[in-house]
């Protein structure tokens, strides 16, 4: 192709220019430093409330595994939503992933046969939920809820309604440990979350998730194949709640089909006081961790200071409230502008 | 036949193309040369936009021949159009508004390895397609959604640019462009061209086809009915050749005016939205229709709406019966007896899945329930009644509207608006996907209700509709009134003549 414009020549090897990314721009850091705001007055509000016990390394270590297993569920919702989709199964499929890596026949083949096992159920039931909803032309929130119903009745089903206790030492030693003074759990999270920022932001993947959740038929019309795309979404979701399951295990050493009850909806209201848009085509890694964290923050406070659950379940709701009306705003004074 | 085989990029034969209910297309011919800009005529509702897409591999031909330089092949996927070399620029914007301007030109064949995006390279690219194309402060990593009209329009070529495609088919690229934009459009068409690149050129200003044109292929009513003429073909023929001589002869005749000159219904002042139309006046009769003439995107629609009160009035002030509508508020148009029926018919008027009975009665619902609770023998005979005045085929108000064809579907959303006592009816392209028999019925129709002293507003794209119809036309350019006179003291040629002038400069 030839350049016509002699200008032109020489502005190709002008230096980047530092303009903010468009999934970055402007107010969505608003919206994060909004977030992280909120996240430091929480940390606050705890070391006020208990001043002894709140910023202790243990108390640190508390919060972290506590929010690792559903910090990663919220990582695949993130993907769900910003496809424009949704997946309310994740949270049984925690539960059935649990109980088929602990059933006493996987256990006989040992640890790593037990995290395959484990892994290779939440791939299966996302791909279900995949092919139904991209192939099948199911309404997500119908395919997954199906998924949610039949996938904790196969649990029951399997686990005989029984805690099936985790035997094998080396799986316990392993999850249950640390590496360089951090838990393992946390580092699961750590790797899960900075992994699925970089699949979000710089890989074609991401980059066709948020284009998928932003207009479909202009993303077909660009000759992505949407369907294959959507499936894949749903199984990663899928793949990441068996990662769940394997650190649930570790966590309450024992595979339950009771494991995961409500993952779904934290992952999503997570997913959702981090910025993501329910629509589709908008939403940050970033966020989704803070929301993870926003959570998990509060049930610590409350659990700190002897408060009951139910208050807690109260001020959970209002963040979610408060969370998407000041994402409202912003939206509003950026269509504006 | 066979020499131009052998010459032709591309050439399409007898396609035919069909949707429930619709004939979209009905063997279509087309021939497209190498380093040609071939232009492809037809009014509203031809097949352009099916035949398009078609060609871009997303819908499927039912029938009909594609050879790709002299081979037989099967456009099956956009991948595959993709890969043979043809790449589309829709009309309606085909980009993802919340992805960057790189991404969006790079979407589907993404600067990467390894599955990992190059970014750098995405944008340093992006820069170079948009300074080719004569707009280099666009920067690429800006949010498409954010861009304006003509902006998107320059990242939407860029990307069928960066597809390095054999054919790339331009569908009116020009309607949101403004002059100096064309201009440099026309450059970079011309520029394409010569590197051996056809271009297929979809545009209704024929003033653009003669600038830049080589060949001229015409569709009407999904059928190719002339090919391959030349650019210089005369107006008036290709006029001909697009309308077809019938048109003239399904208007009702108005030899005795139905207007009553002293009860003014609408009367809109100083009625403007920024960016979109600005000081709209006008007045509108009993049993007068005004038409709105101009063309997609100088406003029309936008007017309709505002009055209605679905978008807010910046300034200006509406009136039904001498009394003001409250800004930005549809209960109360609705509530003075203002009804619209709105350019989208399935998707802003219709409920596509309930009964025809339900559709008439949703703006009446306050008649037609006690308690809460719906008086459905009073909606069925109420509905049935309704359309057997308006000739609705067939008259079975439990009928689900989707079943009906174009032209009975208006007929249902006029049939809401009269059964609500309507005094004002706006008409959005009220004949858009409604074939030629079923017009002549809808143009009695609307006559009828100007008789029965039903204040009417039209808005057409097509120039003879208004002319046909309307007592009084206001010709629109740009969002502002620039001619307003008695239809019968204008010709097309006319308001043609007014409403492209300016975007030929």
């Amino acid at each position: 192709m030839t350049q016509l414009d002699p200008a032109a020549k020489r502005d190709t090897d002008v230096p980047e220019a530092p303009a903010p990314r468009a999934n970055r721009g402007f107010s969505v850091d608003m919206r994060l430093a909004s977030l992280f705001g909120v996240l430091v007055l929480l940390i606050l509000i705890g070391w006020i409330t208990s001043p002894d016990n709140f910023l202790t390394g243990s108390n640190l270590d508390t919060i972290l595994r506590l929010a690792a297993p559903s910090g990663v569920v919220a990582v695949g919702m993130t993907f769900v939503i910003i496809s424009g989709g949704i997946d309310l199964s994740v949270g049984s499929v925690v539960g059935l992933a649990s109980v088929w890596m602990t059933t006493l026949a996987t256990q006989a083949y040992g640890p790593f046969v037990m995290v395959v096992c484990g892994l290779a159920v939440g791939l299966g039931a996302g791909l279900v939920n995949g092919v139904l909803i991209a192939y099948g032309r199911m309404v997500a929130f119908i395919a997954t809820l199906a998924m949610y119903i039949s996938a904790r009745g196969l649990a029951e089903y399997l686990s005989n309604k029984q805690t099936q206790v985790v035997r094998d030492q080396d799986f316990l030693t392993f999850f249950r440990g640390e590496f360089l003074g951090v838990p393992t759990l946390v580092w699961i999270l750590a790797i899960v979350v900075v992994a699925g920022w970089i699949l979000l932001n710089r890989t074609t993947f991401g980059r066709r998730t948020f284009a998928v959740g932003g207009n479909p038929e202009a993303t077909r019309l660009a000759g992505i194949n949407v369907k294959r795309h959507i499936a894949m979404v749903y199984g990663l979701a899928g793949l990441l709640a068996g990662v769940t399951a394997v650190m649930l295990a570790a966590r309450t050493t024992a595979g339950s089909s009771t494991n995961g009850m409500f993952y779904e909806l934290d992952a999503i209201a997570a997913v959702v006081i981090g910025g993501t848009a329910l629509t589709g085509g908008r939403g940050t890694m970033v966020g989704t961790l803070i929301g993870v964290l926003i959570f998990t923050l509060i049930t610590n406070i409350f659990v700190q200071n002897n408060l009951p659950t139910e208050v807690q379940n109260i001020a959970k709701g209002a963040i979610i409230v408060i969370a998407v009306l000041l994402q409202f705003r912003t939206n509003r004074a950026r269509s504006t502008t | 036949m066979t020499a131009e085989a052998s010459t032709a990029l591309l050439q399409m034969t007898g396609i035919v193309k069909t949707f429930p209910g619709v004939r979209a297309l009905d063997g279509v011919d087309l021939t497209v040369r190498a380093g040609e800009v071939h232009c492809l005529l037809g009014q509203n509702g031809a097949g352009k936009s099916t035949l398009i897409k078609v060609l871009a591999g997303a819908h499927q031909p039912d029938e009909g021949e594609i050879r790709w330089q002299g081979e037989k092949t099967a456009l099956s996927t956009p991948v595959a159009a993709l890969r043979m070399g043809v790449a589309t620029m829709y009309q309606e914007l085909d980009l993802i508004p919340g992805l960057s301007v790189a991404d969006n030109i790079f979407l589907g064949h993404e600067r990467a390895r390894w599955g990992f995006t190059k970014d750098r390279q995405a944008r340093r690219q992006a820069t170079a397609l948009l300074k080719r194309l004569g707009h280099p402060e666009i920067p690429p990593d800006r949010e498409v959604g954010d861009l304006s009209a003509a902006g998107q329009q320059l990242v939407s070529m860029a990307r069928a640019l960066a597809h390095d495609a054999k054919l790339i088919v331009m569908d009116e690229p020009t309607a949101a462009l403004a002059a100096d934009e064309v201009t440099n459009l026309f450059r970079v068409v011309a520029d394409l061209t010569a590197e051996g690149v056809a271009v297929v050129y979809i545009s209704h200003r024929l003033e653009e086809i003669r600038e830049i044109g080589h060949r001229v292929t015409v569709l009407k009513d999904g059928r190719t009915v002339a090919r391959d003429l030349g650019a210089d073909t005369p107006t008036s023929e290709l006029v001909a050749l697009m309308s077809g001589k019938r048109v003239e002869t399904v208007y009702p005749n108005r030899e005795e005016s139905t207007v009553d000159s002293s009860r003014e219904i609408l009367k809109v002042e100083k009625l403007g939205r920024d960016d979109e139309f600005a000081d709209v006046n006008f007045t509108v009769h009993a049993g007068e229709i005004l038409g709105i003439a101009g063309l997609v995107g100088a406003g029309r629609s936008e007017i309709l709406e505002t009055i209605f009160g679905a978008r807010k009035a910046d300034e200006g002030t509406v009136y039904v019966n001498g009394k003001k509508l409250k800004n930005g508020d549809v209960r109360s148009a609705v509530d003075a007896g203002v009804g619209l029926a709105p350019e989208e018919r399935k998707s802003q008027a219709l409920l596509m899945d309930m009964s025809v009975a339900q559709n008439v009665t949703l703006a009446s619902m306050r008649s037609y329930s006690s308690f809460g609770f719906t008086d459905r023998a009073k909606e069925l005979r109420d509905s049935r009644a309704k359309l057997e005045d308006l000739d609705l085929r067939p008259a079975d108000p439990r009928r689900n509207v989707s079943t009906l064809s174009g032209g009975n579907q208006q007929k249902a959303v006029v049939a809401r608006w009269l059964v609500h006592g309507c005094r004002v009816l706006l008409l959005d392209e009220p004949t858009r996907g409604v074939d030629v028999g079923a017009r002549a019925e809808l143009y009695r129709l609307i006559r009828e209700l100007a008789a029965d002293g039903v204040a009417l507003v039209l808005v057409s794209s097509e120039m003879p509709e208004v002319l046909g119809l309307a007592d009084r036309v206001l010709v629109l350019r740009d969002g502002r009134v620039i001619h307003e006179a008695p239809a019968d003291e204008l010709t097309e040629a006319d308001v043609l003549d007014m409403v492209m002038e300016g975007s030929a400069a």
